[in-house]
């Protein structure tokens, strides 16, 4: 066994010995340890250096407010910074490094920032590095950043995997001490549906620590019949390694599950770690109370240690802190620790009581003992990396004590564990006789029981826990609990607040951001009273403990120096998590090819077996181009695929547009308000390109529509647009016009659909469709659209539109049809040299054709600006039309749409250009639009674009100049007509 | 935070789309350009109970009138859009 390790007791395996390390050297400890209770039984004193000042420090807790005991756990991929030792079971093969010192713990570097103490005090920062400016970047903040720092991040991807889950219950309950356990156990007996949420790795929380007697009986044998109860009961749930962290709107709770942390590697399957949102009727907060110290000069010296966790280091973790302890208290429950200390076999060198006076009970302790009882505070604390030495007292009566000791014990009290009572913003509120803050106003649906009620006795914490378990139950719908409450003694309290001792060194308010009581006092020097000042200024309860150790502490001396009460001088409060979150369990499974889901066409594993390169076009992969062999760039890809289009027959994927059916009698109605264009008139068996605006008279979408039936037709939207188009129509059918007889449905995914153009598309389709179907000019003319019989018999829908500008259909078939629709069009083109093409030879065809888009769609612009005014009926209303009139939405300088080319033909154009007049010099006042999509054409070889030009209508076959700043770029291009090629129309007729 | 649609029960606020202030109401076709700004633009800021429009694209797709308390986030009441119920309704 290690050398502070007592020889019997605690809830450790003795037979189950664990390899650990620690900065590399390596120790043992047991199944049950904490790697602070093991650092502990293995003598060590030293574990970190400070944020600040890179001071030495110990182990100060034993829980998750730990402040000064952060490693680095792990090494690789899965090493974790600022991890506290307090919290991490240990496993067999941990390795721990301790952080924020170089070369090494007991040589740092940087601990000469302690002689420059006196200049880093609060509010240095802010007034030291203010000049010169430029300095920042380049000097000041990687200066800080270096001396001032906590853990480093892993270098490599963690290789671990985490999980979010919901959960649903009657009753959360945070917490499974005496005041949790009782809350579960009433609750469970009730019939309600229970999750019970432990931080820790066992149940019992301070009676692991404490003991004590239930019901007659040892602690540890109630907690484990109750555990034993409650795991007989089928709607309870018991999640260890579990802390509640946040509460949300609606009784929402989220909590965060270390699933694998107590194991060097995850399982296999298994995540690291699960982030949960419980949704339950009621809540219980347990979370117990965190005892806080009381600052005095030196009282960050290794070995300096609350109180409560000398007492669970004894009792659970059969691990001695101190072989010679002294106890500073100001409190009864403080003197608990001599007990343990005694009965474990360590020695006390003294108790200084705070108080004039102690019980008999304790007077008789001290003669078992044989220590003093010094009435006074402790001011002075030495022995630097070491840990401490000695412990010098000052005395009532004026007179001055020094004692030998390798360990102080501190108890200033105990602050409820307000935090998850403050989510909603409800204040704490001050308790004089208990000198802390208790939970304020409540969120709803939220009990506190026990100490984080600031009720700190066992038979209390006992009586409110079954009480709230009762209460959240019934509210819950469930009858009564049986059976009786517990019963535990009320052992008395007796504090007499005492925050600080004056003494000639720091004393250490915030020991993770190296706050000290003169930090404090400088504050309130400088103006910084109110706690929210204090606490931006000092930085005071800033860090990731959130100052569960010093806020109470830090306000508390901030009172006494302005004179006001502490209830008057208030608390900050907190905000979610409670405990630090890894990044990882926010993102779950939402990360790398996961991170959003991928939606991809039906003929997506065709296009891959075709090589074809993706484009990312919201959530969908599209095929972008399909490079062939022997091809240099994607221009020569690209150029390619128009040329063979434009000479014979191309196909491409369309299917990402929105499709939406529209049904019901009126749903031509319906869409004469939702265009602005007329639908109520169009055919049946014929298709229309229609605009839809917003409200607000600006262009929302556009697309083809067609009237497959008298009462139904068949909507088309962008790629972009499509879900919000459907939440558009939603709006307008459910609530703006309820009166009409429609209803839609999105029917995007159903249908695979594909243009097909070129002058050989009807050569290439009479093989693919019935030969009873008449595809000819006159059969089935321009933007006809009806359903056709192909051949083998499936039916599909035709549609002959065109956005290439050529001789084109649509043909949509059965999504599951489209894979095999892909493979056919290849097959029956395979005669006519069909070639497949993507996004981008579609989008070189519709800028030859001056067809707008996305980047000409942008939010800003109206129907004239896009030169489709005269789409805009006069003989109705639609969505949009009012406000469309407004004298600057039609006004004659407005920037519009106008074709651009190069003056000089072999330049290359670049969207995103400014235009201005012709050698106008780059302004803001001379900037007349910009370029707002471009190509290289293969028809007129040479680069060509669509701009969005103030008055560009009137101005084609000026010459202009196009200023790109990005590029550092002028040169001069010629507005002009913005369709490119067959401005008649012709190839898309015949 | 929870919705409870009216349709598919309470669900969580991540299923809906938050438009905005219910109270408006779209003036009739020809009503002018100032009826149709004041309900383009024109917004309380409440702090305390109001209307809101709310849709349900991760569930039903119903658009859902609820009021809500702006300072607390407490639904007091969600309700269907007039048709949100699949029938036409008289206006």
């Amino acid at each position: 066994m290690s050398s502070h390790r007592t020889a019997s007791g605690g809830l450790i395996d003795r037979g189950h010995s664990l390899r650990f390390s620690f900065d590399g050297e390596s120790m043992t400890g047991q199944a049950g340890d904490t790697l602070a209770s093991a650092l502990i039984a293995n003598g060590v004193k030293l574990v970190g250096r400070s944020f600040k000042y890179h001071r030495p420090r110990g182990i100060f807790t034993a829980g998750s407010e730990e402040p000064n005991a952060l490693v680095e756990l792990r090494s690789g991929g899965r090493r974790e910074p600022n991890t506290r030792a307090t919290t991490i079971e240990l496993f067999d093969g941990l390795e721990a490094t301790s952080q924020n010192r170089w070369p090494s713990l007991k040589h740092d570097f940087l601990s000469i920032n302690q002689l420059a103490s006196p200049i880093f005090v609060a509010g240095f920062y802010y007034k030291t590095f203010m000049w010169p400016a430029k300095l920042w970047e380049s000097f000041y903040e990687p200066m800080i950043r270096r001396a001032a720092g906590l853990g480093r991040a892993a270098e490599t991807a963690d290789p671990d995997h985490y999980e979010k889950a919901w959960a649903h219950c009657d009753v959360v309950i945070a917490g499974s001490g005496p005041a949790g356990l009782t809350a579960a156990l009433a609750a469970g007996r009730a019939g309600a549906r229970v999750i019970l949420c432990e931080e820790d790795f066992v149940l019992g929380g301070r009676l692991n620590a404490d003991g004590g007697e239930i019901d007659g009986k040892p602690a540890r044998e109630w907690v484990a019949a109750a555990e034993a109860e409650l795991r007989g009961m089928p709607d309870v749930r018991i999640m260890t390694r579990t802390t509640l962290t946040g509460v949300f709107d609606g009784g929402v709770y989220s909590a965060l599950e270390r699933v694998n942390d107590h194991v060097a590697v995850p399982p296999e399957h298994q995540p690291r770690q699960r982030l949960w949102r419980i949704v339950a009727k009621r809540a219980v907060v347990a979370a117990g109370a965190l005892e806080r110290p009381i600052a005095f000069s030196g009282n960050d010296t290794p070995g300096v240690m609350l109180a409560s966790a000398v007492r669970t280091y004894v009792n659970r973790f059969a691990a001695l802190p101190a072989k010679r302890l002294v106890l500073f208290t100001n409190n009864d429950d403080g003197w608990k620790t001599v007990d343990a200390v005694l009965s474990a076999g360590g020695q006390v060198a003294a108790v200084v009581d705070a108080r004039p006076a102690v019980s008999d009970a304790h007077r008789a302790l001290a003669g078992k003992g044989q220590f003093a009882i010094l009435h006074g505070g402790i001011v002075d604390v030495s022995g630097g990396a070491g840990g401490v030495r000695r412990v010098k007292a000052a005395l009532t009566g004026g007179a001055v004590a020094e004692v030998e000791a390798d360990g102080v014990a501190v108890s200033g009290g105990w602050n409820p564990a307000v935090g998850l009572t403050s989510y909603h913003r409800g204040r704490p509120a001050w308790r004089e006789d208990i000198a802390a803050f208790v939970p304020g106003a409540l969120p709803p649906g939220m009990i506190v029981a026990g100490s984080a009620n600031g009720a700190f006795s066992l038979g209390a914490c006992l009586r409110e826990g079954f009480a709230a378990g009762s209460q959240a139950a019934a509210d819950a719908g469930h009858g009564a609990a049986a059976g009786n409450v517990p019963a535990a003694a009320d052992e008395p309290y007796s504090l007499a607040p005492m925050w600080h001792v004056k003494g000639k060194h720091k004393a250490f308010v915030d020991f993770q951001n190296d706050v000290t009581v003169s930090d404090v006092a400088l504050a309130q020097r400088e103006g910084f009273e109110s706690v929210e000042h204090l606490k931006r200024y000092t930085t005071l309860g800033m860090a990731t403990d959130q100052g569960k150790t010093s806020n109470v502490v830090g306000l508390a001396v901030m009172a006494e120096l302005t004179g006001k009460g502490i209830a008057e001088t208030g608390t900050t409060i907190y905000r979610p998590p409670y405990v630090p979150t890894a990044i990882g369990a926010l993102a779950g499974h939402h990360r790398d090819e996961n991170f959003h889901s991928v939606r991809l066409p039906h003929s997506h594993h065709w296009a891959e077996e075709q090589g074809a390169v993706f484009v990312d076009t919201g959530l969908w992969k599209r095929a972008q181009w399909y490079p062939k062999k022997g091809e240099k760039d994607w221009l020569e890809s690209v150029t390619r695929e128009v040329k063979a289009v434009r000479s014979g027959v191309g196909f491409c994927d369309v299917s990402t547009l929105g499709k939406i059916d529209v049904r019901g009698p009126d749903a031509g109605a319906f869409l004469d308000r939702v265009y602005i264009n007329t639908f109520s008139t169009l055919g049946v068996g014929k298709a229309r390109y229609g605009i839809m605006l917003r409200e607000d008279g600006i262009v929302y979408d556009d697309g083809t529509t067609s009237r497959l039936a008298e009462d139904h037709y068949f909507l088309t939207t962008t790629t972009a647009k499509a879900g919000l188009v459907m939440q558009h129509l939603e709006f307008c059918r459910q609530v703006l016009f309820p009166e009409l007889d429609v209803q839609l449905a999105t029917v995007t995914d159903q249908w695979a659909q594909f243009s097909i153009a070129g002058p050989k598309t009807r050569d290439l389709l009479r093989e693919l469709v019935d030969p009873s179907e008449d595809l000819s000019n006159e059969g089935f003319p321009f933007m006809a659209a009806r359903e056709v019989l192909l051949r083998g018999g499936l039916k599909a829908r035709l549609f002959r539109i065109s956005f290439s500008g050529e001789m084109a259909f649509e043909i949509s078939v059965p999504g599951r049809y489209g894979d095999a629709m892909a493979r056919n069009l290849m097959i029956a083109g395979k005669a006519f040299g069909v070639t497949p093409y993507g996004t981008e030879a579609l989008g070189v065809m519709r800028i030859e054709k001056g067809h707008v888009a996305g980047p000409e769609l942008n939010g800003t612009t109206t129907a004239g600006d896009l030169g489709l005014g005269k789409m805009m009926s006069t003989k109705k209303d639609y969505i949009g039309r009012a406000m469309a009139g407004r004298e600057a939405l039609v006004a004659p300088d407005r920037q519009v749409v106008v074709g651009v080319k190069p003056v000089d033909k072999g330049r290359r154009l670049r969207s995103g250009a400014h235009l201005l007049p012709k050698d106008a010099s780059p302004s803001p006042q001379t900037d007349q639009g910009y370029v707002t999509s471009v190509c290289y054409s293969p028809m007129l070889e040479q680069w060509i674009g669509l701009g969005l030009v103030a008055r560009g209508r009137e101005r084609h076959g000026e010459i202009v100049t196009a200023y790109d700043p990005l590029r550092s770029e002028t040169y001069e291009v010629e507005l002009c007509d913005n369709v490119f090629y067959d401005p008649e129309g012709g190839r898309q007729r015949g | 935070m929870r919705i409870n649609c009216p349709f598919c029960g309470p669900r969580e606020n991540g299923e809906f789309t938050y438009l905005g202030d219910a109270k408006p109401v779209r003036p009739e076709g020809g009503a002018g350009e100032e009826a149709f700004y004041d309900y383009v633009y024109l917004r309380d800021n409440v702090a305390g109970e109001m209307s809101e429009w709310w849709y349900h694209g991760g569930g039903c797709r119903s658009w859902l009138k609820a009021v809500r308390n702006t300072v607390t986030h407490e639904f007091l009441s969600v309700e269907a859009a007039p048709g949100a119920g699949g029938k036409a309704v008289q206006k």
